[in-house]
């Protein structure tokens, strides 16, 4: 789970880092309102959503005047920002974050996250801060310093010196670099994170550490413990139709090809949609049934798919174990008629009941193509929608 | 032979008498010598009862001091289910497989550390399988897991995967070639877990009745390349390999909690690469991994 920077500011500042101060405001007049309650000259206009790369986009702006707030703040409310994050139709701002102004000395990075191969947190920093992480990393991954912290130990001071020596942060403000480390750390782990990032971190001129920005994903699994987090979800952020299948315990990612895929068990889906670009086309979807589909749950399924214009065909292919593959034929046929079908489908079980699935199937009366594997599924169904 | 488990293995289950943990010992139970092999329960609040003729005990000291048994498999829902794994590692076991989908990530991060300063500390290694992945199976001799018995046959085909389903698309059509396995392993989806694929091509490399591994993984991790590179210099045996994911987006989790792209090392298309530089016969259609694996032999 995703949250906007304001939040993410929020959580810092409880946790004892210091952030600018900024007011979260959804209209223009807000906007400008907190400007006046912030005082001072300048101030930042952020727009507010769930991607990176904003500036770039024109979603960020620094105002010198209360006129210019005002200005600012009624380009970026409202508008589509397209980041590289938001793909090419963009992300409608509805929120916008005004902060005072920050009298940057450098800018630096830094980041908490799990690493799988140590089974440890990875905290990471860097002096290359305020761009793109991954072309540091790419270009000069000397410029990256990391250090891998023992969750049992916790995030030692000697560390959190080596993040601040690498980085060059200067002698007077060391020891405020270090404590901003130890508690990036614990607010990480505390609020079950999957990644914490502050980018830039910056040195003010008066000597300064402040986190200029703020990234957190959540670990989805952990959100049961943290309601201080759920609170934050922004469902205006998320993809509807993702969402929508989510209330029905579906796994669905909208993709951009032509044909919609419905498969039992996450790694079958992957393996469905690449069968499919393999034999010459593109999955519309990565769509997961999960393990326990009812006559409802494929339904379901099935108008999530529909709803996208893009989908000239459907695939279904499921392995049958636990789940039987006639319990899934009936959902199929259901489905088919209640949704009035006009694509072509096709389905490919095996497993558990496979033969009296195909005979509910080839009994419906509806022109359901059969395959026997992935591939022919697969073959049959790029050569339908052509 | 096999790996890790037999028709000889005792076996505790932790979470028997929930929904899921009832469904699917029922169905251990009735494949193969599972009757003899699922010689215990634990529940606190319902020691001294028995559900399927199995016997529950109120913790696994005692039920493994009850019974001798040395693996246990954990139904435990996700808030409890990294205190179950450490129970069971604490009781000193063999082997714990955890089924649960959901864990936590920063418990298991917790465990596993904790399980690592154990052994560290001269106490007794555990291995665990999981969580989040779907269990083992020795065909003809014992399920531990919610894998479909009946596709499964006695044979000398090792399967390792992440996916639950993907393992038994590769099964079935091992079983339709005529293939049998030795075991099928499915290690999980979660991004910190036990066993990993590099562990169980070790131990079909030194399995005997073993002739040859499909093995296949997914975007995201480190593991396959880890594993592609230990087989190079180690594995005697020939290998066909398959990761799923090569149209999945970056940055998207794709249903598995460790199914997500995050940078140019872990795409599909990255590990199908290094597994064929290390020898693997690799394939981008799941639907040839039998026939791919028969021609090897």
């Amino acid at each position: 789970m995703k949250i906007h920077e304001y939040q993410g500011k929020q959580i810092l500042k409880k946790f004892g880092v210091s952030v600018p101060r900024g007011i979260h405001c959804t209209s223009v007049d807000d906007a400008v309102k907190a400007a006046e309650t912030l005082g001072g000259s300048v101030w930042v206009v952020k727009a507010q959503i769930h991607a990176g790369g904003r500036g770039k986009g024109g979603g960020v702006k620094v105002a010198k005047s209360l006129e210019q707030v005002r200005e600012y703040a009624n380009q970026i409310l409202g508008m589509q920002l397209i980041t590289h994050q938001t793909g090419p139709e963009g992300q409608k701002v509805r929120n916008l974050l005004v902060e005072e102004g920050a009298d940057i000395k450098h800018e630096y990075y830094c980041a908490a996250l799990t690493d799988r191969a140590t089974q440890s947190v990875a905290m990471m920093a860097s002096s290359e801060g305020g761009m793109d992480i991954e072309e540091v990393a790419h270009k000069t991954p000397e410029k990256i310093i990391k250090v891998f912290i023992n969750p049992l130990v916790g995030m030692t001071d000697e560390q959190a010196r080596t993040l601040a020596d690498g980085i060059g942060v200067p002698d007077a403000s060391k020891a405020q670099a270090m404590d901003t480390f130890k508690k990036l750390y614990a607010c990480y782990m505390e609020t079950d994170a999957s990644l914490a990032e502050i980018n830039p971190l910056i040195l003010e001129g008066n000597g300064n550490i402040k986190a200029l920005d703020a990234k957190f994903n959540f670990d989805s699994n952990s959100l049961f413990r943290q309601p201080e987090i759920v609170a934050m979800r922004d469902l205006d952020e998320e993809d509807p139709d993702e969402l929508e299948a989510s209330h029905f315990d579906l796994t669905y990612i909208s993709l951009d090809g032509n044909i919609g895929c419905l498969v039992n068990g996450a790694g079958l889906a992957m393996a469905t949609m690449d069968t499919i670009k393999l034999f010459g086309a593109e999955p519309a979807n990565f769509l997961d049934v999960g393990g326990g589909a009812t006559t409802e749950k494929v339904t379901e399924a099935f108008k999530i798919m529909l709803k996208n214009p893009k989908v000239k065909g459907i695939l279904v292919n499921i392995f049958g174990g636990i789940m039987r593959c006639d319990t899934i034929a009936d959902g199929v046929v259901a489905a088919a008629k209640e949704t009035h079908l006009s694509v072509p489908l096709v389905v490919r079980m095996k497993g558990t009941n496979e033969q009296i699935g195909k005979q509910i199937l080839k009994d419906s009366g509806l022109p359901i193509i059969s395959a026997d594997s992935m591939a022919e599924a697969a073959t049959k169904i790029v050569a339908a929608v052509k | 032979m096999s790996i890790f488990i037999n028709k000889d293995t005792r076996i505790i289950t932790q979470g028997i008498t929930g929904k899921t943990g009832q469904f699917h010992t029922e169905k251990c139970i009735e494949y193969a010598n599972g009757k003899n092999c699922f010689v215990a329960g634990v529940n606190p609040k319902k020691a001294g009862e028995s559900i399927f003729g199995v016997p529950i005990f109120g913790s696994v000291k005692e039920a493994a001091q009850q019974t001798g048994a040395t693996v246990s498999v954990i139904y435990v829902p996700p808030p409890g289910a990294a205190a179950a794994i450490w129970e069971a590692v604490e009781a000193d076991l063999d082997f714990v497989i955890c089924i649960t989908e959901g864990v936590p990530v920063r418990d298991m991060l917790i465990l596993r550390n904790k399980m690592k300063e154990k052994e560290a500390k001269g106490g007794k290694k555990t291995l665990l399988l999981g969580p989040n992945c779907p269990g083992l199976i020795t065909p003809d001799e014992v399920k531990i897991g919610i894998m479909p018995g009946h596709i499964h046959m006695k044979g000398r085909i090792g399967v390792v995967s992440r996916s639950g389903t993907l393992t038994y698309e590769a099964v079935g059509q091992l079983t339709e070639l005529g293939l049998g396995q030795s075991s099928a392993v499915g290690i999980g989806g979660d991004p910190i877990n036990g066993l990993k694929h590099i562990d169980v091509m070790q131990a079909f490399n030194d399995d005997p009745d073993t002739d040859a591994v499909i093995m296949i993984g997914e975007i995201g991790g480190p593991d396959e390349a880890e594993a592609a590179v230990w087989c190079k210099a180690n594995m005697k045996k020939p290998i066909v390999g398959f990761i799923a994911g090569v149209t999945a987006p970056a940055g998207k989790r794709m249903g598995h909690a460790g199914a997500l792209i995050s940078g140019g090392a872990d795409t599909a298309n990255a590990k199908l690469a290094i597994m064929e530089e290390c020898g693997f016969t690799v394939t981008r259609d799941p639907s040839e991994m039998g026939k791919l694996l028969k021609a090897l032999l």
